[in-house]
């Protein structure tokens, strides 16, 4: 990666979080911790990694993405958006009556999504049919499945996995996004899923743990998934919720939660000055 | 009616799939550890690269092939029908039914006839559960030569479409050139004193009521409703404005399944007495399946002399 591809990821990945932030302070609701900790992953997804045409979403050979974790939506439109799936004025639509952009992704209504999700755990069971499919119909395609941490606590979650090792889906991708809190606090004290990395290697898969903000990280991850043959491989990355918002990271309280238009500001100043700062690199 | 031919809907399903596979490549099939008893197993063992056993876990298996439906293929998902409504409502609700994906459900052991495994296993709740997902086709065919209609219809319709089959061998009536559709239901017998609206097995036990409720000179018309959603609703508002009174058949909680279907029609549409006949709101148990119908009220005899009651008001 060179010096300016990474700081072109930096910028998208903050254009995404503005994205984030505009989007649930116009809806008034949403979930801004949870799609800030994922920015940086869906700037590098789709801005590098995946074989998506925005002028042709259908594409049939196209990479497939499957936002288990589908409150983090806003994280996605965003992404979308920037890549040119929709107009980036559609953001403030978020959750309004008529609008595309539903609380959770709808795969019949917006250009771009490839799975509708929400209700945690189904993401991952889906993606793996994906891949499943894809292999049978000589698809020489890639999918993608990001997972929340807490969404680990689904028993579905574990069913999908041995699903993917048993049918050695090393076509698909498993990102989970270890931020740590969940809705009523840490996931440690809800109801600790952890060693996430190690329960995944008892599942049979190649693990890699990074540090979700740092591309050059998230860069080799990709690399080795795509290297490993015949084993399912999954990508462990320590995140911060709100990533990118002072006031918001590591608070749970900003799981669910939208801005009021003081905090928005005071976000958004953060974030322009993040812009700045690598505009001036 | 003696001496008929009686082959289980669950036999016919995984012949149908059998069927079905050789002429479509797009065709794949999920189970979930029941291929040997919902048949799935026919089809495996003649297109073994296109069966996926997903293992004791239904949830799963649903969202799995809702993803395999979105890349393009046809998905059939296999399980009892207790464990493919019940277990995996939510998956087949959100992963399947939401974004319209085309999954065929291939439940079989519905109803009380699964007999001896008893109530964990016996789903009479089914129809109810899957007539309330928007945009989900709800069939129980009635025979070998309807199920098999059935099915080759399911993979022809574009989206999700729940199907019911049955363990028990129930008897062939059809001949082989029923034209089958699907949201179309059929008179099989005349009348205008009552009709009698029937789906799955309880259709013959209807026509079978019909014979006796003829020389006791009511006219039963006997109409079968493989779809259970869509409601054939012309044909159904025709026999009440026709006959005046209504019963519905149904191995079923008569709680959200056809009969209700039926009411919630006529109550908007054309007020109709009806008098349902199911499983009353309550849990079914062990024993041979014939003794369960028997007992429960799903059988001939039932039918006629409950029919016979609406006639005589």
């Amino acid at each position: 990666m060179t010096p300016d591809e990474k700081k072109q990821l930096q910028l998208t990945a903050v254009h995404i979080r503005e994205g984030v932030l505009t989007g649930t302070h116009a809806a008034k609701a949403g979930h801004p911790g949870g799609s800030l900790s994922a920015a940086d992953l869906l700037a590098y997804l789709y801005f590098k990694e995946l074989r998506v045409d925005p002028k042709n979403p259908e594409w049939e050979d196209r990479d497939r993405f499957v936002l288990s974790k589908g409150h983090a939506a806003p994280a996605l439109y965003a992404a979308l958006a920037l890549r040119g799936f929709f107009p980036e004025d559609e953001l403030t639509t978020l959750r309004r009556i008529g609008s595309r952009l539903q609380g959770h992704p709808n795969m019949n209504l917006i250009p771009g999504v490839d799975m509708s999700t929400g209700s945690l755990g189904q993401g991952v069971s889906a993606a793996a049919g994906m891949a499943l499919a894809a292999k049978r119909q000589g698809k020489d395609l890639r999918v993608y499945a990001l997972l929340g941490d807490g969404e680990t606590q689904e028993g579905e979650v574990w069913e999908a996995l041995m699903f993917v090792r048993h049918y050695k889906l090393d076509n698909l991708c498993v990102i989970i996004d270890n931020n740590g809190l969940q809705i009523d606090g840490k996931i440690s004290d809800v109801m600790d899923p952890n060693p996430i990395p190690d329960k995944l290697r008892a599942f049979g898969f190649a693990v890699t743990e990074i540090d979700g903000h740092d591309f050059e990280q998230i860069e080799a991850a990709f690399a080795r998934a795509k290297a490993t043959k015949g084993v399912p491989f999954a990508i462990v990355m320590k995140t911060v919720k709100g990533k990118g918002v002072s006031y918001m990271e590591n608070q749970a309280g900003w799981h669910g939660k939208a801005p009021n238009d003081e905090e928005y500001e005071a976000a958004m100043k953060e974030l322009r000055a993040q812009l700045a700062g690598l505009e001036a690199q | 009616m003696a001496d008929v031919k009686k082959i289980a809907t669950r036999d016919s399903y995984g012949a149908a799939l059998v069927e079905l596979g050789a002429e479509h490549e797009d065709l794949i099939v999920f189970d979930a550890d029941l291929a040997g008893s919902t048949k799935t197993g026919m089809f495996r063992k003649a297109y073994p690269d296109r069966h996926f056993n997903c293992g004791i876990a239904e949830g799963n298996m649903m969202a799995v092939a809702a993803g395999a439906a979105a890349m393009g293929m046809v998905a059939f998902a296999s399980s009892f029908a207790m464990f493919a409504s019940g277990r995996a409502f939510e998956q087949v609700r959100n992963s399947i039914g939401y974004p319209r994906l085309n999954v065929k459900i291939g439940a079989t052991h519905g109803g009380i006839s699964v007999g001896e495994d008893g109530a964990s296993h016996q789903c009479c709740e089914d129809f109810a559960l899957m007539r309330s997902i928007p945009g989900m086709v709800v069939m129980c065919p009635a025979d070998d030569v309807e199920a098999r209609a059935a099915v080759k219809a399911a993979y022809e319709y574009d989206g999700p479409v729940y199907l019911r089959f049955g363990r028990l061998a129930i008897p062939v009536f059809h001949d082989e050139n029923y034209e089958f559709q699907i949201g179309r239901g059929e008179v099989l017998h005349d009348g205008d004193d009552v009709a009698v609206i029937a789906t799955g097995l309880m259709t013959y036990e209807a026509l079978k009521a019909a014979d006796a409720l003829k020389e006791r000179g009511v006219g039963a018309r006997v109409i079968n409703l493989c779809t259970i959603k869509p409601l054939d609703e012309e044909l159904v508002l025709k026999a009440a404005r026709e006959c005046g009174k209504i019963v519905t058949c149904e191995e079923h909680s008569v709680i959200g399944g056809l009969g209700e279907a039926v009411c919630s029609l006529l109550s908007e549409k054309c007020p109709t007495p009806v008098r349902r006949i199911g499983v009353n709101d309550e849990f079914g148990h062990s024993g041979p399946a014939s003794a369960l119908l028997e007992q429960f009220g799903l059988s001939a005899e039932h039918i006629a002399e409950v029919a016979a009651e609406m006639a005589a008001k």
